[in-house]
């Protein structure tokens, strides 16, 4: 979302940061109250961080609790940094680093996955192809008209990412992602 | 407001639960401004005579004297603002303590929760607004939250790394009855827990570091100031024990007496050539309740090559953020102090400190290279020599100094020796103009009795002037101490080193006659213009038992060295004997000319 540049900290980086820049997914734990969202993103923004998907809601009802799951870019100095700096704001309660976790737990990556509306318009070969297709990736209808479908699809990110490409020259008409939901494998919670 | 609590069950207005929440807070003064959406806090303020209220000009300087307050006196400064305008005028100070970390508790009027979001008359999103120049701020909806935000709000403040919170109160909540619950009965909410002890294997470990280092050194910052007077006690302590030189930050100056025998003087960008150059050629350095500033490392990738640092630091986010570190300490610094001087006493060979001798000669040599000399002048008064007469008339007594910023603050930081924590404010990370008056004002309301001087110059002076006439209406004998060259000499300073000397809008053609402006505001006016009547002056400015404005009139085209030029290391500083008009004017190469 936030365009990509180099990361911010001090205006004395004069070097180039040489660490890689790597995709993480945080999960953060907060207090469901107003203007929390608006903290985070803040920071955000504020700092220069970089946002690549951000979903929320209330996850536990009766602790006031949601929870903010982040993909954030970043070289691992500046992904330690946005996790400090998110830590700092009050009602932040928790903040896991999924990516860091899941290969400590041994893993390659949390589970990850995300849900997509895709409407596709048109008619004839097109229309009968993007029915096809949508089979194939297990996507559902859950509109139509003579005109068009809409499809419903959930699953990795590249796996949507895929289907999108796939539709575009069927008729895409527009998109809806939630971006992206993820919990890190086994019994243990965040 | 008294008694009537008894009558109702505990049931009072909103602006009841203000006045007795800051009350049971603690708070004897507060500094505001009314306006619409505060006027029941006020009608509350002026029934009672718990709480002094202290009526600025403006509500910037309310900020900056409730600041000046609280860095003084170690409690939490207080102000009040009404809606709207009032709320962003306050702004500037929030942002001010939140960089410098200094508690600050803004209670601001909100227009009714009816008219939110409608585009009231003086309505603006406060708490959005403020969002990010504080530590945490809070929109009360209902006026039973509201004893229980205004303590959280004092809790948050001063605890941890302390900040400026914001607390945004309707009017129709400040109307409202509703149940006051005290301090002692408020269940803290959420999550909020900063770690005070440090890790004492980490400190064992720090110990270790340093008892076996040959050329080690000590960086403290404003976090010992801020940790309580009992920090500086045991950094004392620790220099006396290890025997390690020392130096501060401009926020830390003061927990390390100047006068001490370890004393490098400041460091970083105008700080000495001692200091510099040990921070550089250090083996072991143990920075304590520092943050590694860009004003203090200069160029990130020389900055201190070849050492191991300990970091001691109460926010997490400061470790690592800039400069990688070998031991962090995450804690408060007073408690890791503590145990610190406690490991040191029972491992280290104590009395051993000569392998640190071949250490202090280095620093001997870099110190006999007096980086902070100038030449001095028979018939215009330099701006060194006038602080350090300030200093030498004013060292034995009971002094307060504040400063605004730019030069003037530099020559205060390098030239007047601070022996005890609490005795300097200065706006160091925000670099606020105007700050020093304000504050000077929050200092004297705190400590009538003291002798109070803003170090200032002719340029930020001007910022917030009109608080001149709080300090008359209060009878705080305030000293504004001008070094007046006519320039906004910083700005000027940079526009030398980068811009080709072309001093674009740093002269001021219309200076006011700052005698008259004293006289005028009911305070009292003095010029001085020779060197030789500087002692006098001083000492009649000092006599006066009212607010002085003290025009000094300085050399105009003076700089403040030495200077560690943008984008060079602590080893490339510029020298006052070495700074010519050509060496300032190629001072700062491509690379350096993008930073600020």
């Amino acid at each position: 979302m936030n365009a990509q540049h180099q990361p911010t900290g001090s205006a004395y980086f004069i070097d180039k940061e040489t660490q890689a820049v790597e995709n993480h997914t945080l999960s953060v734990l907060v207090s469901n109250e107003p203007g929390v969202l608006a903290r985070v993103i803040g920071l955000f923004s504020g700092r220069g961080y970089n946002i690549e998907s951000l979903t929320v809601s209330e996850t536990e009802h009766e602790a006031h609790l949601s929870r903010i799951t982040i993909v954030t870019r970043g070289t691992p100095h500046v992904l330690e940094q946005i996790k400090a700096q998110l830590e700092r704001i009050v009602p932040v309660h928790r903040v896991v680093d999924l990516t860091v976790r899941a290969v400590e737990l041994g893993a390659d990556r949390p589970v990850e996955r995300e849900l997509a509306l895709i409407k596709v318009a048109g008619s004839g070969d097109a229309r009968v192809e993007s029915l096809r297709l949508a089979e194939a990736f297990r996507a559902k209808v859950i509109d139509a008209t003579v005109g068009h479908f809409i499809f419903e699809i959930t699953g990795k990110p590249s796996k949507i990412d895929q289907f999108i490409a796939i539709m575009k020259p069927m008729g895409l008409i527009e998109v809806c992602r939630t971006g992206i939901a993820a919990l890190n494998r086994g019994p243990q919670g965040m | 407001m008294t008694g009537k609590d008894t009558q109702n069950d505990g049931k009072m207005t909103g602006a009841e639960i203000v006045l007795r929440a800051l009350k049971d807070n603690g708070v004897e003064h507060i500094f505001g401004y009314p306006g619409g959406a505060v006027l029941p806090i006020y009608d509350e303020i002026f029934q009672q005579d718990d709480i002094q209220h202290i009526l600025v000009r403006h509500e910037q300087g309310a900020g900056h004297a409730a600041e000046g307050y609280a860095r003084s006196t170690g409690k939490p400064g207080v102000m009040l603002v009404t809606s709207g305008p009032g709320a962003t005028n306050a702004v500037t100070p929030l942002q001010d303590a939140l960089m410098d970390s200094i508690p600050l508790v803004c209670l601001s009027g909100q227009v009714s929760t009816t008219l939110i979001g409608s585009d009231a008359f003086q309505e603006c999103d406060t708490v959005g607004i403020t969002r990010p120049c504080t530590k945490h701020n809070w929109l009360v909806k209902d006026v039973n939250d509201l004893a229980a935000t205004i303590h959280e709000a004092f809790r948050i403040a001063t605890t941890g790394r302390p900040g400026p919170v914001v607390v945004d109160i309707p009017k129709d909540v400040q109307f409202a009855t509703g149940t006051y619950t005290p301090p002692a009965a408020t269940q803290p909410k959420g999550n909020y827990k900063p770690k005070m002890q440090g890790d004492l294997d980490r400190i064992r470990a720090a110990v270790e570091l340093m008892a076996s280092a040959r050329r080690p050194i000590i960086y403290s910052g404003g976090g010992v100031v801020n940790s309580g007077p009992e920090a500086s006690q045991l950094l004392r302590e620790l220099v006396e024990l290890t025997g390690f030189p020392i130096t501060s930050t401009l926020m830390g100056l003061g927990s390390y007496p100047a006068s001490g025998k370890n004393w490098l003087g400041m460091l970083g960008m105008h700080g000495t050539y001692e200091a510099n150059m040990a921070m550089h050629d250090c083996d072991v350095m143990v920075c304590i309740g520092a943050r590694f500033d860009d004003r203090i490392t200069g160029r990130l990738n020389a900055f201190s090559p070849n050492s191991k640092k300990i970091h001691i630091d109460i926010d997490p986010s400061s470790i690592n953020k800039t400069v990688r570190v070998d031991v962090p300490i995450l804690g408060d610094v007073g408690r890791v102090l503590e145990d610190m001087v406690r490991l040191w006493r029972a491992t280290a060979n104590k009395a051993d400190k000569s392998h640190l001798k071949d250490w202090w000669e280095n620093i001997a040599r870099w110190r006999a290279r007096n980086s902070l000399a100038y030449r001095p002048n028979d018939d215009v008064i330099m701006p060194q020599y006038a602080i350090q007469r300030l200093y030498e008339k004013t060292k034995h007594l009971d002094t307060y100094i504040t400063t605004e910023v730019g030069q003037h603050q530099m020559w205060a930081a390098q030239f007047y020796g601070f022996e005890k924590p609490n005795r300097w404010m200065t706006s160091g990370g925000l670099g606020t103009m105007g700050y020093g008056l304000p504050a000077a004002l929050g200092a004297q309301i705190a400590h009538p009795e003291s002798l109070v001087i803003d170090i200032a110059g002719d340029a930020s002076v001007q910022m917030t002037m009109q608080e001149m006439s709080a300090a008359v209406q209060y009878n705080a004998p305030i000293k504004i101490f001008i070094l007046n060259n006519q320039y906004m000499g910083m700005v000027r300073q940079w526009q030398q080193l980068l811009h080709g000397n072309r001093l674009s809008n740093s002269y001021t053609e219309a200076m006011p006659d700052f005698v008259l402006m004293a006289q005028a505001f009911g305070a009292h006016g003095i010029r001085c213009e020779k060197p030789g009547d500087l002692d006098d002056a001083i000492q009649e400015m000092i006599d006066v038992k009212k607010p002085v404005l003290f025009d000094c009139r300085v050399a105009n085209l003076a700089n403040c060295f030495p200077m560690i030029p943008s984008g060079k290391a602590h080893n490339e500083m510029l020298l006052p004997d070495e700074a010519t008009d050509e060496a300032v004017a190629n001072a700062i190469d491509a690379k350096g000319r993008q930073l600020v």
